[in-house]
């Protein structure tokens, strides 16, 4: 691994972030995906999680724990940034994402499709057209956050790429698949929130009671499917 | 056996040390704002440093003992009465069944914390009692306190704690103030910042906005823009993180932040000092000062080691 572009900086006193890079990338997001799935399976005391975002690993640590566990560090921050290093030392495991392809059927024709008129509207399309060229991509789910449950994923094609809107709804409603740029996702909860919706599903992106709670991870493929 | 709301208070919560594990799936930690007067609540009266308590707003609840039960508040000074008997914070008293809990004015902080020896019966999601307002949960655990709401107590009062035992050493009493200053380490952008815009940063003060809440208080005052525009793609925020939204206002994540987030990160709030912040409210003020890694960890460490002592002091002098 290349060592040389990788940053680590603190977030906070019980956390430190792994930063691979500054950009949307396949390859940058799998190994934030591999070293946040190498820190859950190989714990040190005082671990508390880890959390891959679109291109860095943040790991929370509990800093009395770590301290007491490596004497040896003047710093917990310097401790878990070692064991970071060390990680980062040997190949990660890539392959152990391969992520699921998720189905998630949508209705693209409903009321709750707010803007999809306007998507088609700003690039000289039609309704049907962006719903073709969205439904015929596969996303790739890069990191969950915002609600429980909600995922980024991309890459949106730039022929219906389109930016969030100017004023946020007070209210998106549950399941609407939305369109910020590149970037898709879908409101796994109601929420106030800015994204261009095109359509709704009635999956269940977020069980509380499930032992994953979301139905999406990091590193899934998701292809939309529309349904009437 | 439970305590039953007569009046719900603004924003009265049932809160713990929150949920760690699941940042992954988007799932915040929450729990209580200033968790260093839960956890001492919660050691006066001999419970684990984590169990539930209410986390009160002025103006705020009333409630009934509907059974007898040992008690601290922590936190806030509402001037909590108890029939009409004037209690101290910090200090555990003993609540006969019909017994009314009041808090009359707003004295100093913005959230107490009310545990009850054993804690309540309350369900758990991914192991806390934490309200999560977003995840839509049925009952307590999705909302804040309604009116007639009854919290049973899990455990049976079995002797009385009168008060006249354990006081907390005053070194482990926060000295809450409306213009703390409170100590923070650089977050990774920074250095982003040119030395105006860090002296912008850190040798003036702020307001905390009307228009702050658990999940993040919006700063007023010195407008603050990177040296150079730039954008981050989103990653992990935490707890005591401070931001630079796109116009120049500051906001600090608090308990049920975001577990992501894409605006510069300049600054995060220290452990130790996150009570301070915790207990600030709308027009109050705050400055930033920054320390090293090593000192906010130090601070900690020393924390935690006075908080030892106490428990044990509380534990002898529950089984005396």
């Amino acid at each position: 691994m290349n060592k040389g572009s990788v940053r680590i900086f603190s977030l906070g006193d019980s956390a430190l972030t792994i930063e691979f890079g500054n950009v949307v990338s396949e390859d940058l997001n799998r190994r934030a995906i591999a070293l946040a799935r190498y820190f859950q399976e190989n714990q040190f005391p005082g671990f508390v999680e880890s959390v891959p975002a679109y291109a860095s690993t943040s790991i929370f640590y509990d800093l009395m724990v770590v301290r007491s566990n490596f004497p040896e560090f003047e710093t917990a921050f310097a401790a878990v940034e070692h064991l970071a290093r060390h990680a980062l030392s040997k190949p990660l495991d890539l392959k152990a994402d391969k992520g699921r392809t998720v189905e998630i059927p949508v209705q693209f024709d409903l009321e709750g499709a707010f803007d999809l008129a306007f998507v088609a509207q700003s690039h000289g399309l039609s309704p049907n057209d962006v719903v073709k060229i969205f439904t015929e991509a596969s996303y790739r789910v890069y990191m969950i956050g915002f609600l429980p449950g909600f995922s980024y994923m991309g890459e949106v094609e730039k022929r219906i790429a389109t930016p969030r809107k100017e004023t946020p709804r007070l209210v998106v409603p549950r399941g609407s698949v939305g369109i910020a740029g590149k970037q898709t996702g879908v409101y796994s909860l109601e929420s106030p929130g800015g994204w261009q919706i095109i359509g709704r599903t009635d999956v269940e992106l977020f069980t509380p009671d499930a032992e994953s709670p979301s139905l999406l991870q990091s590193g899934d493929q998701v292809r939309f499917v529309a349904i009437r | 056996m439970s305590i039953l709301l007569q009046k719900p208070g603004i924003m009265t919560t049932v809160q713990d040390l929150g949920r760690t594990g699941s940042r992954r799936f988007g799932i915040n930690p929450g729990g209580a704002m200033d968790r260093t007067a839960a956890r001492l609540a919660n050691i006066l009266v001999g419970n684990a440093d984590g169990t539930a308590v209410l986390e009160i707003h002025f103006p705020s609840p009333q409630i009934v003992f509907e059974a007898d039960a040992a008690a601290a508040i922590g936190g806030a000074d509402f001037a909590p009465t108890l029939d009409s008997q004037t209690i101290e914070n910090w200090r555990p008293f003993f609540a006969k069944k019909d017994s009314v809990l009041k808090f009359s004015e707003k004295v100093a902080g913005n959230r107490a914390y009310l545990a009850v020896k054993g804690g309540f019966q309350l369900e758990k999601w991914l192991g806390s009692s934490s309200a999560n307002l977003s995840a839509g949960f049925d009952g307590i655990l999705g909302r804040r306190c309604e009116i007639g709401d009854r919290i049973v107590l899990a455990e049976k009062a079995t002797h009385h704690l009168d008060g006249q035992g354990v006081r907390i050493s005053n070194s482990l009493i926060p000295l809450y103030s409306s213009f703390p200053t409170v100590r923070i380490i650089r977050g990774a952008e920074f250095e982003y910042l040119n030395a105006a815009g860090k002296r912008l940063f850190l040798d003036h003060d702020f307001s905390i906005s009307n228009n702050s809440n658990r999940m993040g208080y919006r700063l007023t005052g010195n407008t603050i823009k990177l040296a150079k525009a730039r954008e981050f793609i989103s990653s992990a925020v935490s707890y005591g993180t401070i931001q630079i939204l796109p116009a120049g206002q500051l906001i600090v994540l608090m308990a049920d932040h975001q577990t992501a987030g894409g605006y510069p990160r300049i600054g995060h709030v220290i452990t130790r000092d996150m009570p301070l912040l915790a207990q600030l409210g709308g027009n109050d003020k705050v400055a930033f000062h920054m320390v090293k890694v090593k000192e906010a960890e130090d601070l900690a460490l020393e924390f935690e080691r006075e908080l030892n002592f106490l428990r044990i002091a509380c534990r002898f002098q529950a089984n005396r």
